[in-house]
């Protein structure tokens, strides 16, 4: 009996001692996650019932905000675009990334080259692509319209300065811009491909199109589902791009939601109402994450 | 047989085309960059693209480094990326090494709301996080920068998916012949993890080098600008300057291209396993 009093004891005494060195090492990181993030996250849900306009005025509003903001047609609007947005790139990055890493994964001369040149786009500054494309798309005088001109276009769309035409723009850079991350997501999973996967499908007389339809795309399922999902939530947080090229115009044209947040936060300090658009947000992306989760789960299991 | 040979050079030829016109594609809007910025106003726009300007016009760059104090930013913005990049470095190294190496009642607790935060986006703290820096008296401030940016989530997760992999038994050997964890971590743990380490740095300091929403936030007084805040503003003030304007973009890309250059390996390797977090 007392043998076991003194084993616990001495196990209570081992476990104090590993908490107090655990803690040690957590500390610095652990205090600033604290203050910075886990705080401002339960905030952030206080505040989307509240009508705090950063200042004093605080009262609960219960779910007001959440009902205005789907009478907000500005929300509303941007809500829209977001989604359009989403719809609109991410299948055509998902596609061309896979498409063109099977291509450099099948011996192509040069291709460390290309894949840092293709790579580029996604780590020089966002502000400075942006700005060159503003230059690119200029209605007038623009290159792009100009080569469009010379081809016989003779009525070329005004990309940033027309309502119809500006979202779809924005897409276009986004595009070319993520290409080259996805790409190298692709080429990292398809080493993963076993090859004597390849080896028994070329025994079996299989062409390199059966190839990539029967053992390589397949095999990169859990890369593509990865990917997509990867690429739909960075998808609905998009806001430099769009804050440089047209702050939202023309007219509500590209508005979409991080900036419709950002205004109403730090243009118009209604840091309730934005918070509650905030949560609209985290909404989204909880539901493609638990939806990934899941997913993995099942494929886990 | 022959047919199959024909077969084979059509995909030749065609696997080279998409891949090179996707290249080239990738690389014209750079070019264009750098051969506008060395052109008149006029010029920039003139068409057929003359690739190479008749005369260099280098004034573009040292006017837009006198008015925009472009060394002031650059200064700014290479201050922010090193703190920021060692004191994630230093704080996620160390909180990994509790959460995968030392035994306490509360660790999965603990971990798992690290990890259930990781899913917040930033944009849904960032209003609370403003409230709490300005309380703190530090908005307007690099400070402000630092704090918001140093101890994400983020990077104790992917380091301690690198120091789970390192086995325990290394850990045990160390403490029986009396080395304390901190010597443990600093001569065991570090040097075995450089790679996990150069990974989480790159990550890091390109999402600093290219952060734009937390500086337009947070920094309003000129003198404290970064380079892309900076470089947003000059394009609205001087918004016919074409050829100072594209100056200033290829000003603000090279210092990353350098970085990238020299480190291209890593990048890709930070990437992937800032990708495998999910």
């Amino acid at each position: 009996m007392s043998k076991t009093n003194t084993k616990k004891k001495k196990s209570a005494a081992i476990i104090r001692r590993n908490r107090r060195k655990a803690y040690l090492f957590l500390m610095p990181n652990f205090i600033g996650f604290i203050v910075f993030t886990l705080i401002p996250v339960a905030m952030a849900l206080f505040y989307s019932f509240t009508n705090y306009d950063g200042n004093r005025r605080m009262d609960f509003l219960g779910l007001s905000n959440f009902l205005k903001l789907f009478h907000d047609s500005s929300f509303t609007i941007s809500l829209r675009n977001t989604i359009v947005y989403t719809i609109g790139t991410v299948p055509l990055i998902i596609l061309f990334s896979l498409l063109v890493s099977v291509l450099m994964n099948n011996g192509i001369k040069g291709a460390s080259v290309y894949r840092a040149i293709m790579l580029f786009p996604h780590i020089a500054s966002i502000v400075a692509v942006t700005v060159v494309w503003q230059f690119l798309y200029n209605a007038k005088s623009g290159p792009i319209n100009q080569i469009l001109r010379s081809i016989g276009v003779s009525n070329p769309p005004s990309w940033l300065s027309d309502e119809k035409t500006a979202l779809i723009a924005v897409m276009i850079m986004i595009v070319w811009k993520g290409i080259g991350y996805y790409m190298i997501i692709y080429l990292a999973g398809l080493k993963g491909i076993p090859a004597d996967q390849y080896e028994a499908a070329t025994m079996d007389g299989a062409n390199t199109w059966e190839k990539l339809i029967y053992v390589t795309v397949p095999n990169l399922r859990p890369v593509t589902f990865y990917a997509t999902i990867m690429c739909i939530i960075n998808s609905f947080q998009v806001f430099t791009p769009i804050y440089v090229m047209t702050k939202g115009g023309p007219g509500r044209a590209t508005s979409v939601l991080v900036l419709k947040i950002y205004e109403d936060a730090f243009v118009n300090y209604k840091f309730g109402y934005a918070s509650a658009e905030a949560m609209i947000l985290f909404l989204l992306i909880l539901i493609v994450t638990l939806i990934q989760f899941y997913h993995n789960k099942k494929l886990e299991a | 047989m022959k047919n199959m040979k024909d077969r084979n050079l059509i995909f030749t030829i065609l696997k080279y085309a998409i891949v090179l016109a996707l290249t080239i594609s990738m690389l014209i809007p750079f070019l264009w960059m750098i051969s506008a910025s060395f052109k008149t106003n006029m010029e920039v726009f003139s068409f057929p693209i003359q690739w190479i300007p008749e005369t260099f016009h280098f004034e573009n760059y040292s006017n837009i480094w006198e008015i925009s104090d472009y060394p002031k930013m650059f200064f700014n913005t290479v201050k922010l990326t090193v703190i920021i990049t060692i004191l994630q470095i230093i704080t996620s190294t160390l909180a990994a090494y509790a959460f995968s190496k030392i035994v306490f009642p509360e660790r999965n607790l603990l971990f798992l709301l690290y990890l259930a935060t990781m899913m917040v986006p930033y944009q849904v703290v960032m209003i609370p996080q403003f409230s709490i820096i300005r309380k703190m008296g530090l908005s307007n401030t690099h400070l402000a920068l630092i704090l918001i940016q140093a101890f994400t989530p983020m990077g104790v997760f992917l380091i301690k998916q690198f120091f789970d992999g390192i086995p325990n038994e290394l850990i045990e050997a160390a403490r029986i012949d009396g080395l304390n964890e901190f010597g443990i971590y600093r001569k065991i743990m570090l040097p075995l993890s450089k790679s996990a380490m150069v990974s989480l740095a790159i990550l890091t300091i390109t999402a600093t080098w290219n952060d734009f929403l937390a500086p337009l936030i947070y920094i309003s007084d000129s003198k404290l600008y970064t380079i892309q805040l900076g470089l947003r503003n000059l394009c609205s003030e001087y918004t016919t300057e074409y050829g100072q304007i594209m100056a200033a973009s290829v000003m603000s890309v090279i210092p990353i291209f350098v970085v990238y250059c020299l480190f291209q390996r890593f990048f890709e390797e930070g990437m992937i396993s800032g990708a495998v977090k999910g």
